[in-house]
């Protein structure tokens, strides 16, 4: 049900005349349904809900600007950008593969460039602005990376998606790509067991404008 | 992972002051040191987050160096102008290392303290003599396919993994630091420790010691250059034997040769034996295969590893090819 929170974009949303925005709403509900159903059913199983730190570690507040909105979050300081995204704010767009860089599933851009949230630990991202996944579309407008992923099947079980385009927005940003061989070179940060990959580079090329 | 302190000085000083205990560590793009901290091998008690500091700047010296602040990212150091035009051996060095997203990370401060990505050292199920003195090499006598074959000891075999450091030990470059009693620089060769036998140690920077710029000195002869990197896979691979070198040929001879070799030492892998090979000899094939046996000539290999030393040859001859030609 989390997932329902990750598909709205902010940058187009108004706030109502009580100032909820349809994030929250979405939020109030799907926490208002998760309560009346799942508790019951998750008792006993309380790792995999959202935890208080544990006793021992050191705790922050931090302020984070994801996707044009700012959040405060009492955090583990442990705590990635990646477990910040997924479990503390609930946008579990951005994937979470090897943990350890190695795959590219947990790619965002921060201030513009495509890092790794799985090596960056969510308190030394403050005043930064982070892009997700689900910041990429304007409303119900797709950004042109996502068109062109969805236009040339450039996925199959859709897992390294996320990654794959947003390191794709960062690619096409950084300007270094002219042929075939430089968009294998450069997005070679991004594993896709699928093997969707000659299905990707040719999205990349249509947003690049490579013949 | 531990539980820590996260601190975030904005100021060089307070950075330094705040670093003299033990168990802290200083963190920049923490490309390496939070994967090592998620497996606890590292278990600082205090990070020191340093990158609101000034030392992001790339700048050309009057006495013709470059001096490179050690918070630069690897991938705006590999893009720079000056870099491509003068040095393209860091250029492709970088752009050999890593993924885009880590190379828009990682920092040249960290870079320099890489660690080795031997297996056993990332498996703490194993004996390693460099996570935990006095336990064992488990490398040694265990799977030692990547493992090195120059520099090593009874006690270590542990390549060190650093694409950009075998640049900089080819260019000579000088390492800047500051701690609590002053500055001082290092030159490159003496900045990373052979394993003999404390391989826990791995460089002569102090703690509390803050990297804070690699200088590159002038060499006329710079811009001709070139890395070549051998993997297992074309992109995203740790080097098997990497080569960078520098060559100012004149009228068919070499004047003037710098050699690195990656991939196949405990620590970038200066061979001063093939730039005295090379210097004064003709441009041509036998020349290079000459310093290629000179480069290789102390090598030692284990199991599963003698291949590398061929490799390495050959991925130095077809660099200095590149670079010298075939006069």
């Amino acid at each position: 049900m989390g997932n329902n929170l990750g598909i709205s974009n902010t940058d187009d949303e108004e706030p109502s005349s009580n100032g909820t925005t349809r994030r929250d709403f979405l939020a109030q509900i799907t926490y208002a349904g998760a309560g009346l159903t799942l508790v019951p059913l998750l008792a006993g199983t309380k790792d995999i809900l959202p935890q208080a730190p544990p006793p021992n570690a050191e705790t922050a507040t931090i302020n984070l600007t994801v996707n044009g909105q700012k959040h405060a979050l009492n955090i583990d300081e442990r705590t990635t950008l990646l477990d910040a995204l997924r479990e503390n704010l609930q946008m579990t767009g951005t994937k979470k593969g090897c943990d350890h860089g190695q795959c590219g599933a947990c790619t965002v851009l921060i201030n513009g460039r495509r890092v790794n949230s799985c090596l960056t630990f969510a308190a030394m991202c403050q005043g930064k602005e982070i892009i997700t996944i689900e910041g990429l579309a304007k409303g119900d407008r797709l950004h042109p990376m996502q068109e062109a992923f969805i236009k040339h099947d450039a996925f199959q079980c859709g897992y390294c998606t996320p990654g794959q385009i947003c390191s794709a927005v960062g690619l096409v940003n950084e300007g270094h790509v002219h042929n075939d061989a430089d968009i294998h070179e450069l997005m070679s940060g991004n594993i896709c067991r699928c093997g969707a990959y000659q299905n990707i580079v040719d999205a990349i090329k249509e947003v690049q404008n490579i013949a | 992972m531990e539980p820590f302190k996260l601190i975030h000085p904005n100021d060089q000083h307070a950075a330094i002051a705040s670093s003299g205990a033990a168990n802290v560590k200083f963190i920049a793009g923490g490309t390496n040191l939070i994967d090592l901290m998620k497996l606890d091998i590292e278990k600082p008690a205090q990070l020191v987050d340093i990158n609101s500091l000034k030392l992001q700047t790339i700048e050309a010296l009057p006495n013709g160096s470059v001096r490179i602040g050690a918070l630069v990212k690897n991938s705006d150091l590999a893009y720079h102008p000056v870099i491509v035009k003068n040095y393209p051996v860091l250029s492709e060095a970088l752009l050999s290392g890593a993924s885009p997203q880590l190379r828009n990370m990682a920092t040249v401060g960290g870079n320099l303290l890489q660690r080795t990505r031997c297996p056993y050292f990332y498996d703490t199920s194993f004996p390693c003599n460099k996570r935990v003195p006095g336990s064992g090499c488990s490398a040694i006598n265990g799977y030692n396919r990547n493992n090195a074959v120059l520099g090593t000891s009874t006690q270590c075999i542990a390549t060190h993994p650093s694409d950009m450091c075998v640049a900089m030990a080819a260019l000579g470059a000088i390492v800047h630091v500051e701690g609590l009693t002053g500055k001082r620089q290092i030159p490159f060769h003496e900045f990373h420790l052979l394993p003999e036998q404390t391989p826990q140690y791995e460089t002569t920077l102090k703690h509390g010691e803050l990297i804070t710029a690699v200088e590159l000195p002038p060499i006329r002869y710079s811009a001709k250059s070139h890395y070549l990197k051998v993997r297992d896979r074309h992109s995203y691979e740790f080097a098997l034997a990497s080569a960078a070198v520098a060559l100012n040929v004149s009228n068919g001879r070499i004047e003037a040769a710098r050699v690195a070799l990656g991939g196949v030492g405990t620590k970038p892998w200066r061979s001063v034996e093939a730039e005295k090979a090379l210097v004064g000899a003709a441009a041509d094939e036998q020349s290079y295969r000459n310093a290629a046996e000179a480069a290789l000539n102390g090598a030692k290999p284990f199991k599963d590893n003698a291949f590398k030393i061929e490799l390495a040859k050959r991925t130095l001859v077809r660099a200095l090819k590149t670079v010298g030609g075939m006069s």
